[in-house]
């Protein structure tokens, strides 16, 4: 197949089934201020070799030197090669939905394995054949739990995602369904007083996240009784599930969704992510998007086949349980090799190593003056610093050094100007992060040298008194 | 077949009116158009229903389907057996298999409906189409 849009020819004769004689009278309708003046800055065509060795020479550019301390959702990982190695064979390469049972029985079993995993990682009982991303896993979730309720309010942690929190206002600002965020307190995590305040008659789900946007631990069991108290369901969503690999699955909650990337889909370029998103059973028959079961044929041999497929648009139109979900089979794929090659004792021992090391860093810079980590309670790999220093020169300083050190979280949280959010996975060597810490350590040294106190001893008074209270 | 006490809508949903109470359920047709039924899901008690507007799903193994009340009123009982053996509507839709049972707040509504004879002069008509 040519990917070749139209010919000339082709062109010719659409202008003359329109009655125009040039593509510049054809669209003479759009306001003339509204057009395009001149050549498009593009570059001209390139032959084959000539674009090989572009992207040759684009992929020496890009930073792979660089160790990123980036996390706010997107995980840097370790892929082992046998994810790409069996990815890319041809009887899996296709992300469409395998709605012939007969002719895609590798595919539906992966994703039955993908729904298998996913369920044992959350603590739910069902899960489905994938989403798009985290994003829209949790609009599903709380579109979901707007069906399972028929109640039309939802409260959502400001520790949830910002961006995700975005693409759920997106979804449903023209349906009046009312959205309340509710704050956090000082230890990073959700008020839970300003929970049971805001929790009434009329709430459908209360969404938090865990670990939270900040890299802390929600107290979810404590979320799920006052959700459950009033009638509300509580929704999970996890960006880092790797985490579930050392922390207690929230089984209490009753939906459990979010991002699947960081289990064997590498980072580029903002995508391509993987959603998930599993249940408690009883809420099996408004779950959006694809089920794979497990059934017999006719002769009585395990197969497996899309299941309450009655449910989709292709079939309900209109009245579909979902009619803006996709699923990511092939991103799934990638996931369930990556589970299936690490087991559970090697998930288990990553999670640790990433625990270990970010852990150890946090530590690390809390022992220098002027440093802050403004929260306490517990978090995995991800945890927000303020630096003695102004956080756009650190990142700068941190960058001759090649290391990304983390993201500035002003731009989502006004109230948090000048802090940090740094993410330590097992691809950040200790070498890396003891460079890291110099550069903190350098610039606490110079903020001391040319300041005479003031907020200096102030935050460091403060950094004092949360390590008395520790 | 069609039994002469109920009355019965264009959408296969037949009702019988007992003291000011109807109890609701599908016709043996639209079993059989469904084929086996795996799922049903109806309105709750108290909850109210409209005429002609949907108080629940069947489904079947090929499709979902609406389910679309004959009269209105308040939802006063449901068939709890149904949750557990949903394929009853295939066996005794005008029997056992009843969905649910609404206060009518509008005794004309029912006068639209349409008797056995109406009703069976109706599928034959729908078959032949």
């Amino acid at each position: 197949m040519r990917y070749l849009p139209n010919s000339d020819s082709d062109r010719a004769a659409m202008l003359k089934a329109t009655g125009r004689s040039s593509v510049d009278e054809f669209f003479d309708r759009i306001p003339e201020e509204l057009r395009f003046e001149g050549p498009l800055n593009l570059p001209g065509p390139l032959s084959e070799p000539e674009i090989l060795e572009y992207f040759r020479e684009t992929s020496q550019r890009s930073a792979r030197e660089y160790v990123s301390l980036l996390g706010a959702g997107a995980y840097t990982h370790y892929v082992p090669v046998a994810v790409n190695a069996l990815l890319s064979r041809s009887e899996f390469f296709t992300a469409y939905t395998p709605y012939q049972a007969e002719i895609a029985q590798g595919t539906l079993q992966a994703m039955f394995e993908f729904q298998t995993l996913m369920t044992q990682l959350t603590g739910m009982e069902v899960g489905n054949a994938s989403l798009y991303d985290g994003s829209t896993a949790t609009t599903e979730a709380v579109l979901m739990a707007l069906r399972v309720t028929r109640r039309n309010r939802v409260l959502v942690a400001r520790t949830v995602h910002p961006e995700y929190c975005q693409v759920l206002r997106t979804f449903i600002r023209h349906q009046g369904t009312e959205i309340q965020e509710i704050p956090y307190e000082d230890s990073g995590q959700l008020d839970l007083a300003r929970l049971e305040s805001a929790l009434d008659a009329g709430t459908a789900a209360v969404v938090v996240q865990s670990p939270n946007f900040f890299g802390t631990l929600e107290r979810t069991a404590q979320i799920a009784e006052a959700a459950h108290r009033s009638g509300a369901l509580l929704i999970v969503t996890i960006a880092e599930p790797l985490s579930l690999a050392v922390v207690k699955p929230p089984a209490e909650a009753d939906i459990v969704c979010g991002e699947a990337q960081s289990f064997g889909v590498r980072v580029a370029f903002g995508g391509p992510y993987v959603g998930f998103l599993t249940a408690k059973e009883k809420f099996l028959r408004q779950m959006p998007g694809r089920l794979v079961g497990q059934t017999v044929d006719k002769e009585g041999r395990r197969g497996f086949v899309l299941t309450l497929a009655t449910r989709e648009q292709h079939i309900r139109r209109e009245k579909a349980t979902s009619n803006i979900c996709t699923n990511q089979s092939l991103c799934a794929l990638a996931v369930t090799i990556y589970l299936s090659l690490l087991g559970k004792n090697g998930l288990k021992r990553l999670a640790e190593l990433n625990l270990a090391k970010a852990h150890y860093a946090a530590r690390q810079l809390e022992s220098i003056p002027g440093v802050i980590t403004p929260f306490r309670a517990p978090h995995f790999n991800e945890f927000v610093v303020r630096p003695p220093c102004d956080a756009d020169e650190l990142l700068a300083d941190l960058q001759k050094e090649k290391i990304i050190g983390g993201l500035s979280l002003e731009r989502f949280y006004p109230e948090l100007r000048n802090h940090l959010l740094v993410c330590v996975t097992e691809t950040v060597s200790r070498e890396a992060i003891d460079r890291m810490v110099d550069a903190y350590r350098r610039a606490a040294g110079s903020r001391r040298e040319t300041e005479n106190g003031g907020e200096n001893a102030e935050l460091v008074e403060a950094a004092m008194r949360r390590h008395r209270e520790e | 077949m069609y039994p002469q006490e109920f009355l019965y809508t264009k959408e296969h949903e037949w009702i019988r009116v007992d003291e000011g109470i109807g109890t609701i359920g599908i016709t043996d047709f639209a079993q059989k158009e469904l084929g086996d039924i795996v799922y049903v899901e109806v309105a709750k008690p108290g909850e109210r229903v409209a005429a002609n507007e949907s108080l629940g799903t069947v489904e079947s193994v090929k499709a979902v389907s609406e389910i679309f009340s004959p009269v209105s009123g308040e939802v006063t009982a449901v068939n709890a057996k149904l949750q557990n053996n949903p394929e009853m509507l295939n066996t005794d839709p005008h029997g056992e298999a009843w969905l649910i049972q609404v206060r009518l707040s509008d005794r004309g509504e029912i006068e639209k409906l349409m008797t056995a004879e109406e009703y069976e002069a109706y599928i034959q008509k729908e078959k032949s189409t």
